[in-house]
């Protein structure tokens, strides 16, 4: 069976002003039915244009350069809009960081919601309500036929990104790429939604890309890491793997300040310096300025290789020694 | 929304009232109408004899008193020069002005928020370009010299249309109308063009700015990867987000078109109230530019508050939130 999804060799690229900026450099993924990829890094690292360039919405200034994006065996990036068209929505649904902003202010919920359901079904408006009715309920919304004649000003922002939820969820996608969906809401409801999508996802079979900026949140939820690095993926293996043994140094630096709760009071450790700039980035290994393991071998850029089974890293000099275990995240 | 709608008609009410005090003051309190109404030759006794007969000897709050009175019961007073009721007159000159101004604003919306959003969803394409380019001539061409130009190529070096006048009307809803006859129809297209022409620029460029803001907001790539069609993103997503500032900037400005049909009315000979207002004010009609002071005040407010009514229809957060204010 051909997996769901495989990215190869993917270029997403933004024309500025200064120059190209290469957001996007030589990505390659692999995603099984049903399976949860933390997608992690930095801020600016490239992980929402990864999740946009899967969907065709890279808008301009910006363009997929070049890569293969197969969704179930399907070219999309040679398909084009016409093979994007019948899957965004349908087979691959997409949830925003921001809740305040993903629903249109100025139009009800049941609109929003109806019009989802007949871009993909041909269906009468009390069809599509019922079917909308019933995907608030799975979200866990209690009165639905009082919320869908509700505007989104009038939701608080965790029922606006389950709002967002069931919207993706009505035509039980095959995929669904979340975009740091609870970055903006409080830690309590950051927690319930996280476990509420796992237990959807895992009874519809819909496999999820969890892109996140905070390794602590995808850790409980993921079956697999990558961790990407100014556009390139540095090291992907199964979570438990990279959380108790991470081999690039950038993984290990973002695991160690990861806050810890016995440690109150004590200073986070960070990795040292900045997110380079996407038009100066340096020779060979993109993190080389700030690892304290570079040298000279570090000059060419190494290749994402497998190290172990099922784990592959891009470095020369990886850790091969499990975090001391005070270290790991709990 | 019932509560809104009293509070907002109270605020055009006091609006109305305002501005009567204004006109009153600016109009009827300075200045003597004596000195241009009677003979200068007159004695004393018949100064005073026509003052009392005017009312003038009586104090200013009663003098105001008695005009609000009056303005009250539609009485205006009668024009010095036609000596029939300022307001009739007026009023048969009203649809003239409504007929061009209406027109004018369909012109304005009609082509000035489709040719904004293509401008907008295509910043940098030869057609979005040119649309910014045109709104920009339309923005800074005086008008009146706009209508020359729109006289001298359509009227004079083509022929297609007429310079001025009003042409053929017919009866419409109790009111004379151009628009219904080939003949009204062609008198009527130069000076709506010409009273558009600024309104559409402003329209145009305001509808290209919003949209391209709005093209930027995650709900409208969210619209996207929900799958709806292209089509349905910008005529619903869209243009519902941007029609709110439209409106607002429709209502502002229908007001003043109505009000300073002025210039154009004048440029094209149209027989509307502005050509009458020019007419009065170098006749010294003083009750006919009182009239129309006060109509158009009353127009303006009324256009006002049906603007805010739309409004608060298009944009779910302002109506409620006016509520529990
Ligand atoms: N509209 C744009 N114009 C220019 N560059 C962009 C644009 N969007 C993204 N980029 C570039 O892509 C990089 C990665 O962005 P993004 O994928 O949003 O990062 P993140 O990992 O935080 O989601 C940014 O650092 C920026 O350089
Ligand atoms: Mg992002």
């Amino acid at each position: 069976m051909t997996k769901l999804l495989e990215i190869h060799d993917l270029q997403t690229q933004f024309h500025t002003r200064d120059g190209i900026a290469k957001a996007v450099d030589g990505l390659s993924l692999s995603l099984d039915r049903g399976e949860i990829l933390g997608l992690v890094g930095e801020s600016g690292s490239g992980k929402s244009v990864t999740g946009f360039s899967i969907l065709g919405l890279v808008d301009p200034p910006g363009r997929v350069a070049g890569g293969r994006i197969l969704f179930d065996g399907e070219d999309l990036v040679a398909g084009g809009e016409k093979a994007m068209k019948k899957l965004r929505g349908k087979r691959i649904a997409m949830i925003f960081q921001d809740p305040m902003m993903t629903l249109n202010p100025v139009l009800r919920i049941d609109t929003q919601m109806v019009e989802t359901v007949q871009a993909h079904a041909d269906v009468s408006r009390k069809a599509a309500l019922a079917r909308a009715r019933d995907a608030l309920v799975r979200v866990g919304i209690s009165s639905p036929d009082e919320r869908l004649q509700a505007y989104p000003h009038q939701f608080s922002g965790g029922m606006r990104q389950r709002v967002a939820i069931a919207i993706a969820l009505l035509h039980e996608p095959d995929l669904i790429i979340a975009d740091e969906p609870t970055t903006a809401l409080d830690v309590t409801i950051q927690a319930q939604i996280l476990s509420e999508m796992q237990a959807l996802c895992a009874q519809s079979g819909t496999a999820l890309i969890w892109i996140t900026h905070d390794l602590a949140v995808v850790s409980g939820l993921a079956d697999r890491l990558a961790v990407m690095y100014a556009g390139r993926i540095i090291e992907e293996g199964t979570t438990a793997g990279i959380i108790s043994k991470p081999m690039h140094p950038y993984t290990k630096g973002l695991i160690e300040s990861v806050p810890q709760g016995k440690e109150h009071g004590t200073l986070l450790r960070q990795i040292k310096g900045m997110t380079p700039s996407l038009l100066k980035l340096p020779e060979g290994c993109k993190f080389a300025p700030r690892c304290p393991r570079a040298d000279a071998a570090c000059k060419p850029e190494p290749p994402l290789e497998e190290r172990e089974t099922g784990r592959r890293v891009r470095c020369v000099h990886p850790h091969t020694e499990p975090l001391a275990e005070e270290a790991a995240p709990t | 929304m019932i509560v809104y709608l009293i509070r907002r008609f109270g605020q055009s009410v006091l609006s109305i009232a305002a501005m009567a005090v204004l006109v009153f003051l600016g109009v009827y309190a300075i200045g003597n109408p004596i000195d241009v109404l009677i003979n200068p030759e007159a004695t004393q006794a018949e100064i005073a004899a026509t003052t009392a007969r005017l009312g003038l000897d009586r104090p200013l709050y009663e003098q105001f008193g008695i005009f609000v009175w009056n303005a009250l019961h539609g009485d205006l007073g009668n024009s010095f020069v036609y000596g029939r009721p300022a307001v009739d007159i007026i009023l048969d000159r009203l649809p003239a002005t409504m007929e061009l101004a209406f027109v004018a604003l369909i012109l304005s919306v009609g082509l000035g928020v489709p040719l904004g959003v293509w401008a907008g969803l295509r910043p940098d394409s030869i057609a979005g370009r040119t649309i910014m380019g045109g709104s920009i001539l339309g923005f800074s061409l005086p008008n009146f010299w706009q209508g020359m130009l729109l006289i001298l190529i359509f009227a004079v070096l083509l022929g297609w249309l007429p310079a001025g006048g009003r042409g053929e009307t017919t009866e419409f809803l109790g009111m004379r109308v151009s628009f219904l006859t080939l003949d009204g129809l062609s008198h009527l297209i130069l000076p709506a063009i010409n009273l558009a022409l600024f309104k559409m620029s402003l329209i145009i460029r305001l509808a290209r700015a919003n949209t391209r803001e709005v093209c930027l907001q995650d709900y409208v790539k969210f619209a996207r990867a929900k799958g709806l069609s292209g089509r349905r993103v910008v005529l619903v997503h869209i243009l519902k987000n941007i029609m709110i500032p439209v409106v607002t900037i429709i209502g502002l400005e229908l007001g003043s078109m109505v009000a300073f049909a002025i210039v154009t009315e004048t440029v094209f000979a149209w027989p509307g109230m502005g050509k009458l207002l020019i007419d009065s004010i170098n006749l010294l009609d003083r009750p006919v530019i009182v009239a129309y002071l006060m109509l158009t005040v009353l127009i303006i407010v009324t256009i006002n508050f049906v603007v805010d009514v739309i409004y608060s229809l298009l944009d779910p957060r302002i109506g409620l939130s006016e509520m529990k204010g």
